[in-house]
């Protein structure tokens, strides 16, 4: 590579790191984003004029289209209540590409390649597969095209154990005698390993497992660049790897969750969350009419917003809500929990889709001590963020994730399509307790009919 | 003494001190901001489309067909993150009243 490319190289790397810098704070997050992405063309342009070697030119352009035309039309298409299984896709399809290209240098280089070079490969097989295959048996959970509940195989773990030990045992074999077919051995290992490995998460810990995958395909992504000595995929790669193993921790701590209970939790859980289920409960069911009196007669209401509000798209709805009801006089707050919708900040990008102003907003440590002197706490499309149980019964999965302390509200309304448990799959006892009501129903008819009622008042 | 720097000494110094760049940059973010964060993030690991070009034009044989799927995958990250990312930043701060208010004063001033 020439130093002129070399240079420009360095400059993409700059961009990365202000990229992310600017994602850091909410005043500079678009334009950071966007120096990223002016970084990653630079260096894409670049790249093409590195040797009179170039070969292929026409079907690689041709390949780059197709890739980007996809990736364009899904991300510009996709609803933003699916848009974190989107990312967990992007991200697999990237781990996949990083092993991908180990695979084909090791073609090229074989057995002359030196030890380093090998273990670098091994690791980009190795993590880019995992990356692969976890991403995508996430997205299919959260895709809901399969279950959503932890799956546990019989002897899941031991399992797991084997073939990540098969792993290990085909890594150390290849760097001590490089060869294709171990290499091949260790793809299918490794792409069994990352299935297995995502498989037993329990669907309330999806996010911090997308986050972590992210973190592997960064690092997936670093030990390419050793093995096609760019420096430019290291430093990206690398910058990737470590301030997504941050944010994971940074996440998990949001939930209360040591980020080993979130992998290995499930085999734990599992019969935890069966408990519960079955027996009938009495439980209050009530009108929009009566919802509306409550809410219009009270001094202070909280909103906790919830996934099934953005399923709806009721964001609109509740807005034109909390207008009426501020018209009223009443105090009208939202309270936003960390992982409100599927990730972390999810629950902020759709209610700013509806222009809900920020000032509303409120984070979970702002606002719990709050719901004490509220009147109405109004829970839409929410369950396991306001579930007790995370804070008072220990064999419940969720058990030390923190909660919106709903229940300590004067009144509590839920409203719900049915009586099914949340995405953790556990029941809520709150439901059941005398100080709440259930308006069941698709969130965004409910709240027409509601905001009818109070407009009748 | 030889004072020059290995080779492989040069990459392994750059992925240490990359570490702590990525630590260090992102040390203060806000819960708000971990979705986009991580978006941005997944974004800039599709750099490794740089990668997968340059292997595939020197690839051979059944090799080629393996580096045209790289490509395809590593672009699809790398320009879908992007462009996702960008619209949820789109929302958070376009209709931002606070930023519409301060926006309008500095026309205002001018």
């Amino acid at each position: 590579m020439s130093s002129g490319a070399q240079l420009v190289n360095l400059v993409a790397a700059v961009c990365f790191i202000l990229a992310l810098k600017g994602l850091s704070s909410p005043k500079t997050a678009r334009r950071g984003n966007l120096v990223g992405a002016a970084g990653a063309a630079l260096a894409i342009i670049v790249v093409f004029s590195t040797g009179s070697d170039f070969k292929r030119v026409p079907l690689i352009v041709f390949a780059l289209l197709v890739g980007s035309a996809v990736g364009w039309i899904a991300a510009r298409r996709v609803q933003m209540t699916q848009m974190p299984q989107l990312v967990a896709l992007f991200n697999g399809v990237g781990g996949g590409a990083a092993a991908l290209i180990a695979v084909i240098e090791f073609t090229s280089t074989g057995t002359s390649a030196s030890t380093l070079a090998v273990i670098a490969t091994v690791l980009t097989v190795l993590i880019g597969c995992v990356s692969f295959t976890g991403s995508i048996v996430t997205f299919l959970k959260l895709q809901e095209l399969m279950t959503t509940a932890p799956v546990v195989l019989p002897a899941g773990r031991l399992i797991t154990s084997a073939v990540a030990a098969a792993s290990v045992v085909s890594a150390i074999a290849l760097i001590s005698s490089p060869s294709m077919s171990l290499l091949v051995v260790l793809c299918i290992l490794s792409l069994a390993l990352g299935v297995l490995f995502v498989l037993p998460v329990g669907g309330a810990d999806v996010p911090i497992v997308i986050s972590l995958l992210n973190a592997f395909t960064g690092l997936s992504v670093a030990a390419s660049g050793y093995v096609l000595h760019n420096v430019l995929l290291i430093v990206a790669g690398t910058l990737v790897g470590a301030s997504g193993t941050l944010l994971t921790q940074l996440m998990a701590e949001a939930m209360g969750r040591p980020i080993t209970n979130t992998l290995f939790g499930a085999f734990r859980a599992s019969t935890a969350s069966a408990a519960g289920t079955g027996e009938e409960r009495p439980f209050r069911s009530s009108s929009a009419q009566d919802v509306a009196i409550m809410l219009g007669y009270a001094q202070k209401v909280i909103i906790v917003p919830g996934y099934g509000l953005a399923v709806a798209q009721a964001q609109n709805t509740i807005r034109e809500l909390v207008d009426l009801l501020t018209e009223r006089g009443i105090e009208v707050e939202y309270a936003i929990h960390p992982v409100a919708g599927r990730m972390p900040g999810h629950m902020n990008v759709l209610l700013a889709e509806a222009s809900v102003p920020y000032e509303q907003l409120k984070e979970m440590d702002e606002v719990n001590p709050e719901f004490s002197t509220t009147d109405v706490a109004l829970v839409v499309g929410a369950n396991d963020v306001v579930n007790p149980a995370a804070r008072d019964d220990k064999t419940a999965p969720i058990y030390g994730m923190p909660i919106l302390d709903v229940d300590q509200a004067r009144q509590v309304v839920f409203l719900k399509r049915s009586m099914r448990p949340g995405f953790a799959g556990i029941e809520n006892d709150l439901l059941f307790q005398p100080q709440t009501s259930l308006l069941f129903g698709d969130a965004k008819d409910s709240l027409t009919k509601v905001v009818a009622a109070v407009k009748a008042l | 003494m030889d004072t020059s720097l290995s080779p492989d000494i040069a990459l392994l110094t750059v992925f240490v001190l990359s570490v702590f760049v990525g630590i260090e940059v992102i040390s203060k973010v806000s819960s708000m901001l971990h979705t986009p964060l991580m978006s941005g993030a997944n974004a800039i690991h599709g750099i490794v489309l740089v990668g997968a070009i340059s292997v595939t034009a020197n690839a051979n044989g059944f090799a080629i067909v393996l580096g045209v799927i790289a490509i395809v995958m590593s672009s699809i990250n790398l320009v879908g993150g992007f462009v996702v990312t960008d619209r949820m930043l789109e929302m958070f701060g376009g209709k931002k009243p606070v930023k519409k208010r301060t926006a309008s004063e500095d026309g205002g001033e001018s």
